[in-house]
């Protein structure tokens, strides 16, 4: 494959881990730990919500992204043609 | 003791133990029977053929050691809120291993890290401090998992803990050593469904009792099944503040530890090489992220179960010894007083056991370890209930020793003998060395075992910090910043290694003069400090490659094929 394409198909990856590694970042650090406190005021069910980021969400979130990930790739790989 | 058991319920916790423990252990062993490994690339990657799933599934049981399976719930349990750095910090580090790393190592295809370290900066120093890190992080870790082996089997089975640790050795020596990663691999995923049911049964039983609630994940934010309508945190939050404690959901950490501690052992798990190395098992690109996707789904399972294991083993410890006389207390106490992991210290001599946070005033002592292990007993579970869980503790303890000893032996016999001391030694040569170096290793980790330095505990955290401060930027850098070099890289290593080394030995051991929580730098604590290490290292890095020649066109190259998924053909040492 030519250099131009390989470096497009970087760049849209990178693209990719960015926006995923901010979501990461936001509901990890975020929601369970910076605005703990403010998010402890709303409760859903018998948790307050910054103790259930902590403790719960963030983990569903971190399986989600590494699944929205691979589908990305998998497309971009195609479009690239580097899938195997 | 065992026998008045024995009578007073049927077949007896101690049988049931024997029985599945015994299951457990034949099917192990019949699984390394059936997949020894005949080649060195067998031996060191499973032959690359790995399925994700499979894969995914010996990821998880490599992973999940006993400080996940036997201690995690119960430090949360006592640490509330506080005890979401281990939750994230654990489960995080496989967002940064499936965007970062994992893909862009199995195209590299090699074997270990420190092969990465080596080849990527040109160097067999780099290739040297690699392996220096990989076995310190490595020896620190197994060494636990054999006093795990150890504590299941004397509490158990009743026998001595050091036979237990030497029964643990005999079975990791039998399946890693002929089985290398082949067998190891095979095993884990038989030793990741015994580990996880063993967590989920129980925590599935205690979650209906106590809120009527199935699913353990929803059930600790339900109410109670006792009708009054209040929430289980709601009440656990004012049975710990009428003790003296913290609210069990606010914790005490300040925020910044907490997000230090958080942030270095997510990049602690990036960073290690027995992690790291499982993905170079799988066929191919895709395979890799897939699996790292499939390993954080299973892992969850267990991780967003035990904090919910915690409130319930919380609220019903309170329950069950709060100002009740010592006298009436369960067969349980008395037993797990007898390992000393239970104390009861009757300070104002009125029979009655006052747990509380006052330490002048507080009578009770129950140590995090037992938490998990006791659970089943304080919820008065059937005895077979009980033996699942010694044996998803050893499950649990057996996988990671045995992923651990394995990046041990190829750390020896093919970073340092085949890449360094003796470049044409044969294949069979190299997986001789590689199957004397495992033998050696598992008779260490059971020394440690059975005579455990003190600073086991300390040196888990040492672990983490390790490979933070080290592994994950030189891995980082050397994948996305094609221009970093040998010197810059090294530097950074050592640097980060040796800043690290220094304030785990200053806050921990007080070497240096020593200090106090008042003294740490930036209010982070030593288990927090791997983030400072990483940050260290990073700028280190960048600043000397700045300042010297840029790596040679070949290796440019390499970083340039790295990042394209395709071609990744099979896993090769040469």
């Amino acid at each position: 494959m030519s250099k131009t394409n390989a470096k497009a198909y970087w760049k849209e990856n990178i693209k990719y881990v960015l926006i995923l590694l901010t979501i990461w970042f936001l509901v990890s650090y975020g929601a369970g730990i910076l605005f703990k406190d403010a998010l402890n005021n709303i409760k859903m069910g018998g948790f307050k919500l910054g103790f259930w980021f902590a403790q719960q969400g963030s983990i569903y979130v971190f399986v989600i992204l590494i699944f929205i990930y691979v589908r990305l790739m998998n497309k971009l790989d195609k479009k690239y043609g580097y899938g195997e | 003791m065992a026998n008045s058991l024995f009578l007073a319920s049927g077949l007896g916790i101690q049988n049931w133990t024997y029985i599945i423990v015994g299951l457990t252990f034949a099917l192990y062993i019949g699984i390394a029977i059936w997949t020894r490994a005949g080649s060195t690339k067998e031996f060191y990657v499973a032959g690359g053929g790995v399925s994700p799933l499979a894969n995914g599934m010996a990821t998880a049981a490599d992973w999940m050691s006993a400080a996940s399976f036997i201690s995690m719930a119960g430090i949360i349990s006592f640490a509330g809120y506080d005890g979401a750095v281990y939750l994230m910090g654990w489960t995080g580090g496989y967002v940064l291993l499936a965007l970062l790393l994992a893909p862009y190592l199995r195209k590299f295809g090699k074997f270990t890290v420190p092969d990465f370290i080596g080849d990527r900066y040109y160097s067999n120093t780099a290739r040297l401090v690699g392996v220096i890190c990989a076995l310190l992080v490595s020896f620190t870790y197994v060494a636990g998992q054999m006093r795990g082996v150890g504590l299941v089997f004397s509490r158990f089975l009743e026998v001595d803990i050091n036979t237990g640790v030497i029964i643990g050795m005999i079975i990791v020596l039998f399946y890693a050593v002929l089985g290398g990663m082949k067998g190891i691999t095979y095993t884990q995923v038989a030793q990741y469904c015994v580990l996880i049911f063993a967590f989920m049964v129980p925590a599935i039983f205690i979650s209906i009792q106590m809120t009527g609630n199935p699913i353990p994940q929803l059930g600790f934010g339900s109410t109670l099944a006792d009708g009054s309508g209040t929430y289980l945190l709601d009440k656990l939050d004012g049975l710990s503040t009428d003790l003296g404690f913290a609210e069990y959901t606010e914790g005490s950490k300040s925020m910044i530890d907490v997000f230090a501690i958080t942030l270095a052992l997510m990049v602690g798990t990036a960073g290690l090489p027995h992690v790291i190395v499982r993905f170079f098992t799988v066929k191919r690109v895709k395979d890799a992220r897939k699996s790292a996707g499939l390993a954080l789904l299973l892992i969850a399972i267990l991780y967003t179960a035990a904090p919910a294991v915690s409130v319930f083993a919380r609220t019903n410890l309170i329950e069950t010894v709060s100002n009740k006389p010592y006298a009436t207390m369960p067969e349980w106490f008395k037993k797990w007083e007898t390992t000393g992991l239970i104390v009861f210290h009757d300070k104002n001599n009125d029979g009655h056991i006052q747990y509380v946070a006052d330490a002048t005033k507080n009578e009770l002592v129950v140590d995090n370890d037992i938490m998990v292990l006791a659970n089943p007993e304080i919820a008065q579970l059937p005895d077979w209930v009980i033996a699942l869980v010694a044996a998803g503790a050893l499950a649990a303890a057996l996988s990671t020793a045995a992923g651990l000893l394995l990046v041990i032996s190829s750390s020896v016999s093919h970073d340092l003998i085949k890449k360094m001391i003796n470049p044409n030694i044969s294949e069979k040569g190299e997986l001789i060395a590689a199957r004397l170096a495992a033998v050696v290793a598992v008779c260490v980790a059971g020394y440690f075992g059975i005579n455990p330095p003190g600073f086991v505990a300390a040196t888990v955290a040492l672990a983490f910090g390790l490979a933070a401060a080290s592994f994950f930027p030189a891995i980082i850098l050397g994948i996305f910043y094609k221009r970093m070099n040998k010197e810059g890289a090294i530097a950074g290593m050592v640097v980060g290694i040796l800043s690290m080394l220094f304030y785990m030995l200053k806050f921990k051991f007080g070497w240096f003069g020593g200090g106090g929580k008042t003294d740490w730098w930036f209010g982070i604590s030593p288990e927090g400090f791997g983030t400072v290490a990483m940050i260290l290292n990073f700028i280190v890095s960048i600043i000397i490659m700045k300042f010297t020649p840029e790596p040679p066109q070949e290796v440019q190259d390499i970083v340039e094929n790295i990042r394209i998924p395709s071609g990744a053909g099979e896993a090769t040492g040469h």
